[in-house]
């Protein structure tokens, strides 16, 4: 389970906002945050994984405290068991779609997994290619291979999918899906896609102006909405 | 007959000012470069200050601070003075290098649970390689260069201390135009193979843009 708690003045284009923003994640649940640009979605999951401080605030994850500066406890990035995807995907560029996933192996660990994921993902034939060389939809797809192979605890996805088509889009959902419940990693999702979120989500956070403007399971924040509808993207 | 000792001695001085600079400036620009400490506006200057001071001020310096050390006048004298001398040609391509990076690399790194170590050898060094050869090159060149440092530090001592860009200037002061211009045509053509060398690589590093 994730317990947060932050307070944090996020500059954005609309000038200083203060962000105060406090939830729970039960474990192996998936929460998505919705809300528009510069609500503080990103910096949430950047909070998450210690790249980004804050000025008050309280995070543990299972148990485990990561962040409590009453207790001076401030877990670093490294130490936490989380898996990012990034908007920009932040693969490395020198190394093939191979090497960048076998960096992310921890040493010793079975690789058995990691071929699984190249295989499911489609990467097989991506194999030896450097990222410059590939498309936006096969980067996204190599960076959420990267961030599953290691079993993480948390997974943070920032728009994971939003370069993909339909199709290939379905299927990683399917893929997420099992993997996430197989490993019952608990993950917090951005995504402006609606039919996604009711795919997804067990619970979504909408976020405006840095505080939750609603809480709830999908089906209670975006009433009407089946999952098989297609809604138009909020940005 | 051309004495080819000057020359030798300008390339190992060259050479063991270069590596040395290599081991001392990559830890230093990595923490220049990603370090939030205010005051590290001070220590850029201060790296920086051989590029703007005259060489003499600089000799003059290190002559007062090593001269309780008997290491004036001594080879390992010239590399200490030639390190301080050289250190911004290495320092600042690095630091450009790794500003230059998106910070997601560093970042992503850090989220697979990797060290700023490991992140720094296998992640950012090898994203920065046009920086690495241009702070190689420009250190070993400049290092061949110097002339005002030596002469305050070295004492042009033969063998010991007299590089090549003194031995010309020795061989000006006795009208031995033949030989300074012996030496000066090999620096000369050193220097622009070298520099040219680097750029032709910088060009072919920047052709399929890997960061792009």
């Amino acid at each position: 389970m994730i317990q947060f708690q932050a307070n944090k003045t996020l500059l954005t284009s609309a000038g200083r906002q203060q962000m105060e923003v406090a939830f729970e994640v039960e474990k192996g649940q998936l929460l998505t945050l919705y809300g528009p640009s510069g609500a503080g979605k990103t910096t949430i999951l950047r909070i998450l994984s210690g790249l980004t401080s804050v000025s008050s605030g309280y995070i543990a994850v299972d148990g485990e405290v990561w962040y409590d500066p009453r207790k001076k406890i401030n877990v670093p990035t490294q130490h936490r068991s989380i898996g990012f995807v990034f908007q920009d995907f932040g693969l490395f560029p020198h190394w093939s779609v191979y090497d960048n996933l076998r960096y992310a192996l921890p040493k010793g660990e079975d690789p058995r997994l990691m071929h699984e994921l190249i295989e499911l993902m489609e990467l097989g034939s991506l194999r030896d290619a450097r990222p410059a060389f590939l498309s936006g939809g096969q980067q996204q797809r190599v960076a959420l291979a990267r961030a599953i192979v290691r079993k993480p605890r948390l997974l943070l996805l920032d728009e994971p999918l939003s370069a993909l088509d339909d199709d290939m889009r379905h299927r990683l959902q399917d893929y997420l899906e099992r993997i996430r419940k197989h490993y019952e990693l608990t993950t917090v999702l951005v995504s402006h896609h609606l039919p996604e979120i009711l795919r997804l989500a067990d619970e979504v956070i909408w976020l405006d102006k840095g505080r939750i403007r609603q809480q709830g399971p999908p089906e209670k924040i975006f009433p009407g909405q089946s999952n098989r509808q297609s809604a138009p993207e909020k940005t | 007959m051309t004495d080819w000792q000057p020359l030798w001695l300008s390339f190992r001085l060259a050479f063991i000012t270069t590596v040395l600079l290599l081991v001392i400036s990559v830890p230093l620009a990595y923490w220049l470069a990603y370090s939030r400490w205010r005051g590290k506006a001070v220590i850029e200057a201060l790296i920086s200050l051989p590029m703007v001071l005259p060489p003499t001020v600089l000799g003059f310096y290190l002559l007062i601070a090593l001269s309780p050390s008997h290491l004036v006048f001594t080879f390992t004298g010239l590399v200490i003075a030639s390190l301080f001398y050289s250190l911004p040609f290495m320092v600042n391509p690095l630091l450009s290098g790794f500003k230059s990076l998106p910070p997601a690399l560093r970042e992503a790194s850090y989220t697979l649970g990797k060290s700023g170590w490991t992140t720094l050898i296998k992640v950012l060094l090898p994203n920065i390689r046009p920086s690495l050869l241009t702070g190689i090159v420009l250190s070993f060149a400049h290092t061949i260069g110097e002339f005002g440092v030596v002469l305050m530090i070295g004492g042009n001592i033969p063998g010991q201390t007299r590089v090549a860009s003194l031995a010309i200037y020795d061989e000006m002061q006795s009208m031995n135009y033949a030989a300074a211009g012996r030496y000066a045509l090999v620096l000369f053509a050193l220097s622009f193979s070298i520099l040219l060398t680097v750029h032709l690589v910088n060009h072919h590093f920047s052709k399929p843009d890997p960061l792009s």
